[in-house]
């Protein structure tokens, strides 16, 4: 029981509050749900399905997605040198898959955001990340981007503000076997849930493009205001 | 189809209906008397391929000309001066330590300088010799990091590696000596934070023996090379001049002929104890800027050697224990010891009121830190001086008349460092 | 640097430039000489500033190392601007400081050229960015904007009285008061 006695922690409490933090960090709006009810219906099997891979195709399209991903070279300030360090020989990213780094976002899927973001940078960043095709990830490097690191001042914003970030690496600048630890669990991450509910935590479903079959050319602009 | 819904088509979209897919009957420039030249704006965002940070730039061109440059900086402005204010002085260090974050103990370096004027305390003769090869070795690695990123921008991608390995090599030191890898704290008010541990001279020594010939592998990889001999020789040179009336220090100027070092000129920290040369270009155009780092690097690993031969024996910080911590085994049995700790951790110490400027060289050029104090134990304005923001000015005098291709090499050679820049 | 008595004689003489006497309290230039540290500044009318850097060119301080800006808040006037000239043949640094007043925060661009001299282009970049963080105008330079923070923003973020902002530090007791939290 937790009777508040100081030094006095009660395990069951624990578990209650690090079942809630992975909840959290699934998907679960705490508001909608209650936490630890079973889902139901039409409910759980749109859990399920976000969250369980089930068939054997997803597990492999999951492996291979996450043994190759495509950084983006997008290094603002201390930590890119770090990160530059990783794809030098000592730590070395290509072991894992991970050396091709692109230059377009059109063609990148993870998004390791190296260094501090100011708010004049704020809004590129962004733009770069919805530029990206999905299923894409973000690493936030280093403690400037994950909160405010160092400098808690007018002209920083951390990443969280303005777009999801998957993992946080702290450290300033982090070493690069940090980041590379960084970059492993997102591979885990990824090789048991790709999706990882990202729709829901950030309360953007219905925002999907959908191109629609039968006669259509999907490169073909499609008017916003849903004129042929 | 749009105008069924009441809305005019825009222009671009009436444009965009009107290409067909039929054969263009007019190239461009074979029209009758088609001399219109068009001049485009095209802007180099702030994520662009080439690693030296977020710089923007808006390049008008004419053909492939480059005909003005604008760089937009302000990307990664960190209002680190502004964050400055609001901390005792000790506890800047490390904020201003991440203005230019490959040259750090050097921004370190300006801003104890400064402090250190102000406060008139003597730095021991054995801390002096430490910081000057810690600042050596900085500048071999900012040197590196240029190297390898520079070469990885111009095609030759195999000098990434290369160039990182030493780094590596480089930061294993500084960890071994300060802990850290990067932005490691190591230079502090009056001295440095602690002395090199047993061992560190057997390893540097080491590093030493090993570095002049690596540095010769990069120069018969290089130097001769066709590819970079055509891209580098005779382009975006700049006389000196020009350099001198637009601010810019370091190897730049000194790629352009003009002598100016100021660990010679103004030599601080026991520079003038060590015996070492100052390469300087003649022609000032794109190879020498790269010729004289690479001199550069040479030269500092003879320093860190007569650094590491002559290092005197002596305290690694001043004694004056109102401004330096007093080593731990004293708290045990001195109170003053203990007063002075507590005094110094809580408020920290108070400097003379007065504004100072301290300038030394860097791997860029001139830092400046200008270090303004009221009396009170923090700072009013640390100003810093970065060198890069100054260089870049000269840009677009460097590039103008040249291809897109030049202006790339250029900006290799021309190492900005956007945390620099920006602050 | 030039000693005391060496910054005594350049202060004399760009006072005689002007025309007014040595001490003379209106038209000269140079309000005040300082030796401090072992380093020479001139305090310098805001409106001189132009001639002032000229005949230090003249006198051979050609190079321009350094222009930055200080807020002397609460002191009036309370912005200034300083001006670090180096002399490279003799190695000899001289600093200018000028102050103007919030209330009328302009000073002549020493930038563009002008029938006075060639001007220092290596003000460019230094003089938008004391704009940008002070609000000093730079009447006449080429360019005036800000460069370090976005174009739109408003206030002068390194003055004195702009607040550092940031976020606030989040622990467990005050871990409610950021929106989107759980608790």
């Amino acid at each position: 029981m937790n009777d508040g006695s100081p030094g006095h922690i009660d395990p069951q409490g624990l578990r209650v509050t690090r079942q809630n933090a992975s909840q959290l960090l699934r998907g679960h709006e705490l508001e909608g749900r209650n936490p630890g009810a079973d889902p139901e219906g039409t409910d759980l099997e749109r859990f399920v399905e976000e969250r369980v891979l089930t068939t054997t195709l997803d597990r492999a399209v999951a492996w291979a997605r996450s043994n190759s991903f495509f950084p983006a070279t997008f290094g603002l300030a201390c930590c890119a040198i770090e990160m530059m360090s990783i794809v030098a020989a000592r730590v070395d990213v290509a072991r894992f898959g991970y050396e091709a780094f692109r230059a377009s976002p059109r063609q990148a899927d993870l998004l390791i955001l190296s260094g501090r973001v100011s708010i004049k940078m704020a809004p590129i960043v962004r733009r770069i990340y919805d530029q990206m095709l999905e299923p894409k990830w973000a690493i936030s490097m280093g403690a400037c981007c994950s909160s405010m690191g160092v400098f808690n001042n007018y002209s920083l914003v951390p990443a969280e503000k303005f777009m999801p970030v998957d993992v946080h690496v702290p450290g300033c600048p982090p070493r690069p076997e940090a980041l590379m630890h960084g970059v492993l669990k997102l591979r885990k991450m990824v090789q048991d849930d790709p999706d990882m509910g990202w729709r829901d935590r950030y309360d953007a479903r219905g925002t999907e493009e959908v191109v629609q079959a039968g006669g259509r050319d999907a490169a073909e602009n499609v008017p916003l205001d849903g004129a042929s | 189809m749009s105008e069924a819904n009441g809305q005019q088509l825009s222009d671009y979209r009436r444009r965009e209906q009107s290409i067909t897919l039929s054969p263009i009957e007019e190239q461009i420039g074979e029209g009758q008397d088609d001399t219109r030249e068009e001049v485009l704006t095209l802007n180099f965002g702030p994520h662009h391929p080439a690693t030296h940070g977020v710089l923007r730039l808006l390049v008008t061109l004419k053909g492939e000309l480059v005909q003005e440059i604008k760089p937009i900086v302000g990307y990664v402005h960190t209002g680190i001066e502004k964050t400055a204010e609001d901390k005792s002085y000790w506890k800047v260090i490390p904020v201003i330590e991440r203005m230019d974050y490959l040259a750090y103990h050097f921004n370190a370096y300006a801003y104890c300088g400064a402090v250190e004027t102000l406060l008139e305390i003597e730095v021991p003769r054995r801390a002096q010799y430490l910081r000057v090869i810690h600042l050596e070795l900085t500048r071999i690695m900012s040197h590196l990091v240029w190297l390898g990123t520079s070469a990885l921008d111009l095609g030759a991608i195999s000098m990434f590696w290369y160039c990182f390995r030493e780094r590596e090599k480089i930061l294993d030191l500084f960890e071994y000596s300060t802990g850290a890898r990067m932005h490691t704290r190591y230079l502090q008010i009056g001295g440095v934070v602690e002395d090199v541990p047993p061992g560190y001279a057997t390893k540097l020594s080491g590093f030493l023996d090993e570095m002049p010939e690596r540095l010769a592998q990069y120069g018969a990889l290089l130097n001769n090379n066709e590819i970079f001999l055509q891209r580098l020789r005779g382009t975006c040179s700049l006389d000196a001049s020009t350099l001198l009336s637009l601010g810019v220090t370091g190897p730049l100027l000194r790629a352009a002929g003009v002598p100016w070092d100021l660990r010679k000129a103004e030599p601080k920290c026991s520079y003038e104890d060590f015996s070492f040369k100052v390469p300087v270009g003649t022609v000032g155009d794109n190879y020498d800027r790269y010729a004289v780092r690479m001199a550069e690097m040479g030269e500092s690993v003879k320093i860190i050697r007569q650094a590491l031969d002559g290092l005197p024996e002596g305290p690694h910080i001043t004694t004056d224990r109102k401004v330096a911590l007093p080593p731990r085994h004293e708290l045990a049995t001195s109170m003053e010891a203990l007063i002075h700790h507590f005094k110094l951790v809580t408020e920290g110490f108070r400097v003379p009121p007065g504004e100072v400027y301290f300038p030394v060289e860097g791997p860029r050029g001139e830092y400046g830190c200008f270090v303004r104090s009221d009396g009170s134990s923090k700072p009013v304005r640390v100003h810093m001086r970065d060198p890069s923001f100054v260089n870049l000015q000269a840009f677009t005098h460097m590039a103008r008349g040249d291809y897109i291709a030049d202006m790339i090499a250029t900006l290799a050679m021309l190492d900005p460092i956007l945390g620099g820049i920006d602050r | 640097m030039p000693d005391a008595t060496g910054l005594e004689l350049i202060a004399q003489e760009l006072r005689e430039a002007q025309g007014a006497g040595p001490r003379a309290a209106s038209g000269s230039p140079v309000l005040d000489t300082d030796f401090f540290r072992g380093r020479a500044s001139l305090r310098i009318e805001p409106e001189h500033v132009r001639s002032v850097l000229e005949s230090l060119r003249g006198r051979g301080y050609a190079f321009m190392s350094s222009l930055h800006g200080v807020d002397y808040h609460p002191s009036e006037p309370r912005l200034g601007v300083q001006y670090e000239l180096l002399d490279m043949a003799r190695v000899d640094r001289i600093t200018v400081k000028l102050r103007v007043p919030t209330s009328a925060p302009e000073v002549d661009s020493v930038t563009p050229a002008g029938e006075d001299g060639p001007g220092w282009p290596a003000a460019e970049f230094q003089e938008r960015e004391v704009y940008d963080m002070f609000g000093v105008v730079f009447r006449g330079h080429p360019d005036l904007r800000r460069i370090l923070m976005p174009e739109d923003y408003e206030g002068y973020p390194q003055r004195r009285d702009f607040p550092i902002g940031g976020e606030p530090i989040l622990f467990t007791f005050n871990e409610s008061e950021k929106e989107g939290s759980p608790r």
